[in-house]
Order: structure tokens, then C-alpha cells, then sequence
């Protein structure tokens, strides 16, 4: 029997990782591996809710994040490829203009 | 027990994982640790008996998500992240902000009545069951689902090909602007023009 707290400070803590790396990280590709990782932690207590609960639609509702999650990374790492041709760069201090 | 030996353990690989996310300057490395962050989270899935969870936390996130960012990240030959001064006022704003949110979920899970702990080991979330409530209750989300992918692979590639679409900067072997012609030619070309 694990308490459902240590789930909970699991998430909590990976979350503020994942704000953490998106608020001092520079490169634009890191910055989405931040929200990767906090999207990671809100399904963690998704998860543990649902085993707690026994309600299987935490389950299903991780199963969405994914797919969200997923089509997220695949239109964002276009974004990048896009921005990096006119750019040439991936630092995001010097992507400060809204126009490509 | 061993339950809470083995959520121990793999909690301290993921923290660790995501603290090397952070503390890594090389994207590839912080994909790597993101890699172990997810393998893990995966496992903790299985302890919970979110069997089909984990597979799909595998499958997505460990499978396609993170070849995704490998992928672009050798792309893009990205190279070791540049500092400047804005990343060290991120820096000095981040870790404070970071602890003061750490906190304060801390207390309020602290404070909390006590919300009881998980029967680990029952294997509850067998894929039957996550499939019949996806075709039942969750049907319309589902196919809503389908076309919001449909529409991020369109948009994917619009983004990523190589044509220059409308949206870009204009070629520079284009034709300049007559307007932009006139300011680049000096003193002559706005005398001529205030003359015509």
C-alpha cells in the first residue's frame, strides 16, 4: 500500500521541474521537453486518482492527453523547423518578433 | 512493502531524470533524461495496475514523441544552449519560483484530510474495460479525437515543407517593392520623385 501523498508529491515535483526547465531553459527545443515532462506529471496523478477512485476514466482521459500531447509535438516541432529555416537560430531570446 | 520500495526507487530515477533535464545544456542529453523520466513513469503506471496506460506510455511517448525530438534535434544540428543575459535573469527568477510552487503544493497535499492510500498490485485498468468506456461514454471525444490529428499532421506539413508559403519572409532574389527601391537609391531617386 503506497499512500496516494507520495503519488501526488511525485507529480507535484516533476511538475515544478517541468515549469522550472520552461522558465530558465533558452533553447526552444528544451523548453517543449519542459511542457512534455509536465504534461507527464498531470497524467501520473490522473493515474493514481483513478487507481484510488477506482474510476476507470482517469485512464481515459491519460489516454487523451497523449493523443493531445502528441499532435502538440508534431505541429510545435514544425513550428520549429519553420522558425529555425528564416532564423537560424533556437535560441528563443533572439525569436522575438511575432513575423516570421 | 515492496510496493513501496519499488514506487520509491523508480520516483527517484524520474526526479533525478528530470532534474538532469534541467541541469543538461545539450538538447540531446535533456531528451535522454526525458526518455528515462517517462520509462519510469511508466513503471509507476504498472505498480498502479494501469497496465494499458503504461504500454501506451511507452509506445507514445518513450516510442514516437521522443524519435519525434530526437529527430529534430539531429535535424537541426542543435548545439550546446548559448547563455545570454536574459537566461540569467530566468535563471535567478526560476529556481525561486520553482521552490515557492513546491511549496505550496506541498502544503496544501500536507494539509489535506487524509485522502487514503492506493491498493497497489490489483491490476485494475485491463484494456478491455479502458476500450469499452472509450467506445461508450468517451465516443464523441474519441472521434474528435481522430480529426484533431487529422488536422495536426495537415498543418504539420504545411509547417515543416520546404516551399515557401505566403506566411514566410519574401525571397531575396525577388523583386523588391517600388517602394523599398526608392528608399535604397539615395538622393537622386527622391528628387526625381518629388520633381515628377
Amino acid at each position: 500500500m503506497v499512500p496516494l501523498h507520495y503519488y501526488l508529491v511525485l507529480s507535484a515535483i516533476l511538475f515544478a521541474c517541468g515549469v522550472t526547465g520552461f522558465l530558465i531553459k533558452r533553447n526552444i527545443i528544451t523548453i517543449f521537453m519542459s511542457i512534455e515532462l509536465m504534461l507527464n506529471a498531470v497524467n501520473l496523478s490522473f493515474v493514481a486518482f483513478a487507481a484510488h477512485w477506482h474510476v476507470l476514466s482517469g485512464q481515459v482521459f491519460v489516454f487523451f492527453v497523449m493523443v493531445v500531447a502528441a499532435a502538440e509535438t508534431a505541429v510545435g516541432l514544425a513550428i520549429i523547423i519553420a522558425v529555425y529555416r528564416t532564423r537560424e537560430t533556437l535560441n528563443v531570446d533572439q525569436v522575438n518578433l511575432l513575423k516570421l | 512493502m515492496l510496493h513501496l520500495i519499488l514506487f520509491s526507487v523508480f520516483a527517484v530515477i524520474a526526479v533525478a531524470g528530470a532534474l538532469n533535464l534541467l541541469i543538461q545544456r545539450h538538447p540531446i542529453s535533456s531528451a535522454l533524461s526525458l526518455i528515462v523520466v517517462m520509462g519510469s513513469l511508466a513503471v509507476e503506471y504498472l505498480l498502479l495496475g494501469a497496465e494499458f496506460v503504461a504500454a501506451i506510455q511507452v509506445i507514445i511517448y518513450a516510442g514516437a514523441i521522443m524519435v519525434l525530438f530526437v529527430f529534430v534535434i539531429m535535424l537541426l544540428n542543435a548545439g550546446v544552449e548559448a547563455r545570454t543575459k536574459g537566461s540569467k535573469v530566468a535563471l535567478i527568477l526560476g529556481f525561486p519560483a520553482m521552490l515557492a510552487g513546491g511549496l505550496l503544493v506541498a502544503w496544501v497535499l500536507v494539509r489535506a484530510p487524509n485522502v487514503g492510500s492506493v491498493n497497489v498490485g490489483a491490476m485494475y485498468g485491463p484494456p478491455k474495460a479502458i476500450g469499452w468506456l472509450l467506445f461508450h461514454d468517451f465516443l464523441l471525444p474519441f472521434e474528435v479525437t481522430s480529426v484533431l490529428v487529422l488536422i495536426a499532421i495537415l498543418g504539420s506539413v504545411v509547417l515543416a515543407s520546404p516551399v515557401r508559403s505566403r506566411f514566410s519572409r519574401p525571397q531575396p532574389e525577388a523583386e523588391p517593392h517600388p517602394a523599398f527601391k526608392v528608399a535604397a537609391s539615395g538622393e537622386e531617386t527622391i528628387s526625381a520623385r518629388r520633381s515628377s
